[in-house]
């Protein structure tokens, strides 16, 4: 039987499994969102933004690990949906991303609504397709989730013209794709891991650094069990939260840039990393002819491009994390046998002297509202089982240090290109996914303000997210920046009385709105906050002084690190980094 | 260091924006490039010929594999190889200096492909260094015209492909 290209679409994302997309209407996309009016098995999310169509299916994606679908019109529709498709692309994220286009014919012409999306696209998709004939629809879209969801993931975009959407063709659903010039490694060399366990075996200092390739790989069982087989310290890069329990006593929590002063020391004592799923960011590396001087590099990752990008490599392996850990652990039960305990006791012993030299603090004392509080509270009062998403800057940071994330896929943030306006959105595609779940979007005053608009997707669609925003009143890190690094001229980060009443905003979206001005107020709001099931926004007006510790400033090695506790001596010890 | 690569694409619309994207949007700078069918109709070779250390020619050796529609790439310059250009030069050479144009585009196997009572079209292949070498010769003669292929290379038989 004959379908239209509109038909064949959805019919295609339902032999994928789609269940939910994230989208907007408009003039070319009009025939398959008539046909989406009578659909029952897929459920389309109507956003208030194209970016937050994008950023929603970012977060279902990152939740589930299954592809996020969003579906948005041609022209404006198409190039909002860019800042979300570059998030995706920067951190791996399987995402099919359908856009409509002009008709064939006119395409070229400027048409109305017309723009080269393909063209726009393709450095920031991990491929992407103009659909010109009908017959080809359902092959594009097979294949489209074939790369989006293998070897390293990224996101895919699909740029549909109008008339493709109306003509018709025989609807044939391929088994399976093969594309020839395709073909991820997945199963690490044999030799090189071998090779691995044993460099393993003769090093004093070995230390994991754990990125996003072991969430995406699925990994976490796989690495917790190497870690503790070897009695490995673990540190994770931002993007490698929740990788591995962050509050195993293995792990160091994050390094880089604002890592921990523990991680951070181990990196640069280290004489064997073991990288693995992570791309040596310069986040992460600070200074790189400084960083990890005395150290070996053995790095696993299944993109080779990964691999000696950014630092030296002494053993790489290409392949699926989850695959080579898997072959790895195995020959350390084999071959491999050592007293580890035994071993690694001094190594264990140094990193928990710097543990306690300088451990993450801050003013715990403090009468008015500490970010970092805010954060703490979040994470005893949910017990760590929540889903975190978050916007950019400071209020990322804090999340990333002062909550403990003990399993995969329950930290949704935007790391590689640092999205403000990112967590909303993704909070409420988490949120879609997991409808019993605690999911909490951290948010700071002025990266809500990107996409506060969402808040009327998550109150249509009862999606009960919370949304802690830090209220500071101006851009915090950049602010941060500027005091550090500036001489305190703060050009355009304050934001002051510019900053909307955030209770007055959620009751006009008819959502929940609570402040909390005092220390005090902190628990109450957020035990309100969780026990209703609507949307909420908690306002939490913080200190605006509060900066971001330890930091790395921009050009130092990763142990040049700033401290809370320096703060007033901070201007000579800058002058030393420099 | 300079090194030939060449790459055996996918013969799709939008493959050499692809590739140049990369070479523009990583800072890899191209010296010359050349496109063509193979005998296969679906996949296209290109030759770059591009430059730098060791550390970024491998970089951009995987950064080409990585793209989807790139089926194969080999650098050239680890192989035993022949590399060849061509050039077409139009030259109105002063009347004493004719016979001299002529000499030199036969010493180089040039064939005139054009001439005019004021003008030859000489059209020469061969590696960089004789096409150089031809331009050197024919730069005093008058030099109207200059176009120039980018390269092309094959590997020799007999050579051990990586």
């Amino acid at each position: 039987m004959k379908m239209t290209g509109s038909e064949i679409l959805l019919e295609s994302l339902k032999k994928e499994g789609v269940k939910h997309l994230f989208g907007y209407p408009g003039g070319v996309v009009l025939n398959i969102f008539d046909l989406l009016y009578d659909e029952k098995e897929l459920q389309l999310i109507l956003t208030r933004h194209e970016q937050g169509a994008v950023h929603a299916a970012d977060g279902y994606a990152r939740a589930t690990g299954k592809v996020g679908v969003a579906l948005v019109t041609s022209g404006p529709g198409a190039t909002n949906t860019v800042t979300g498709i570059a998030t995706a692309a920067m951190d791996s994220i399987p995402l099919v991303v359908i856009t409509g286009q002009v008709p064939t014919m006119l395409i070229g012409n400027d048409a109305f609504q017309e723009a080269d999306i393909v063209g726009i696209t393709r450095p920031c998709t991990k491929y992407n397709f103009l659909v010109k004939n009908v017959n080809d629809l359902a092959l594009t879209i097979k294949e489209a989730f074939h790369i989006a969801n293998t070897g390293r993931p990224g996101p895919v975009l699909i740029d549909l013209p109008k008339d493709v959407t109306t003509s018709k063709a025989e609807f044939h659903w391929p088994d399976h794709v093969k594309i020839r010039s395709y073909n991820p490694t997945y199963e690490g060399n044999k030799y090189m891991i071998t090779q691995a366990a044993h460099m393993i075996a003769k090093a004093k200092k070995p230390l994991i650094i754990a990125g996003g390739g072991v969430i995406s790989s699925d990994a976490a069982k796989e690495l917790r069990e190497f870690a503790e087989l070897t009695d490995l310290p673990v540190t994770m890069t931002m993007m490698g939260l929740g990788g591995f329990p962050g509050s195993h006593k293995l792990s160091l929590g994050m390094l880089g840039m604002h890592g921990t002063y523990y991680a951070n020391k181990a990196v640069q004592d280290s004489d064997l990393l073991i990288a693995i799923g992570m791309r040596f960011d310069d986040r992460v590396t600070g200074k790189i002819d400084a960083f990890a001087p005395n150290a070996k590099i053995i790095h696993i990752d299944i993109d080779p491009t990964s691999i000696r990008k950014n630092v030296r490599v002494d053993l790489p392996i290409v392949g699926d994390v989850r695959r080579v850990l898997t072959v790895m652990n195995k020959v350390i039960h084999e071959e491999v046998k050592e007293p580890w305990a035994e071993v690694r006791k001094s190594w264990v012993k140094q990193i928990d002297v710097w543990k306690k030299e300088r451990p993450m603090t801050y003013d715990r004392d403090a009468d008015v509202i500490k970010p970092q509080y805010v954060i703490e509270k979040i994470h005893e009062l949910t017990k760590g089982d929540a889903i975190i998403a978050t916007e950019v800057g400071q209020n990322q940071m804090w999340a990333a240090q002062f909550y403990k994330y003990d399993k995969p896929r329950t930290w949704l943030s935007s790391g590689g290109l640092g999205t403000m306006g990112y967590g909303l959105p993704a909070a409420i595609g988490a949120q879609l996914a997991f409808p019993n779940k605690l999911v909490i979007d951290i948010a700071g005053d002025g990266s809500i303000q990107m996409n506060i608009q969402e808040l009327a997707t998550a109150v249509i669609n009862k999606l009960p997210v919370k949304v802690a925003i830090l209220n500071n009143r101006c851009l915090g890190m950049v602010r941060q920046w500027q005091e550090l690094f500036f001489q305190e001229r703060y050009s355009h980060t304050k934001l002051d009385d510019t900053v909307p009443d955030f209770v007055k905003v959620a009751e006009a979206y008819s959502a929940v709105g609570l402040r909390a001005t005092k220390k005090s107020e902190v628990e109450p709001v957020l035990k309100e906050a969780f026990s209703v099931k609507r949307p909420v926004f908690m306002d939490f007006v913080i200190d605006c002084a509060e900066k971001v510790y330890p930091m790395v400033p921009a050009g130092a090695a990763i142990d040049q690190m700033l401290f809370r506790e320096e703060e007033k001596k901070l201007e000579k010890k800058l002058k030393a980094v420099k | 260091m300079r090194h030939t690569i060449s790459i055996l694409v996918e013969n799709k619309f939008g493959v050499l924006s692809r590739i140049s994207g990369l070479f523009s949007g990583r800072g890899y700078n191209i010296e010359s490039l050349s496109v063509g069918e193979t005998i296969d109709p679906n996949v296209s070779t290109m030759t770059i010929v591009t430059s730098g250390d060791d550390w970024i020619v491998e970089q951009i050796n995987k950064q080409l594999n990585k793209l989807i529609d790139v089926i194969k790439v080999v650098d050239m310059t680890e192989l035993d190889h022949v590399e060849r250009e061509m050039v077409m030069i139009k030259v109105s050479p002063r009347q004493e200096d004719k016979a001299e144009v002529l000499r030199i585009a036969d010493i180089f196997r040039g064939r005139i492909v054009d001439s005019s009572p004021k003008t030859y079209t000489i059209e020469v292949t061969g590696n960089e260094k004789k096409i150089e070498a031809f331009v050197e010769l024919l730069k005093p003669m008058g030099i109207k015209e200059f176009v120039r292929t980018g390269k092309i290379a094959i590997s020799r038989e007999g050579v051990k492909k990586p």
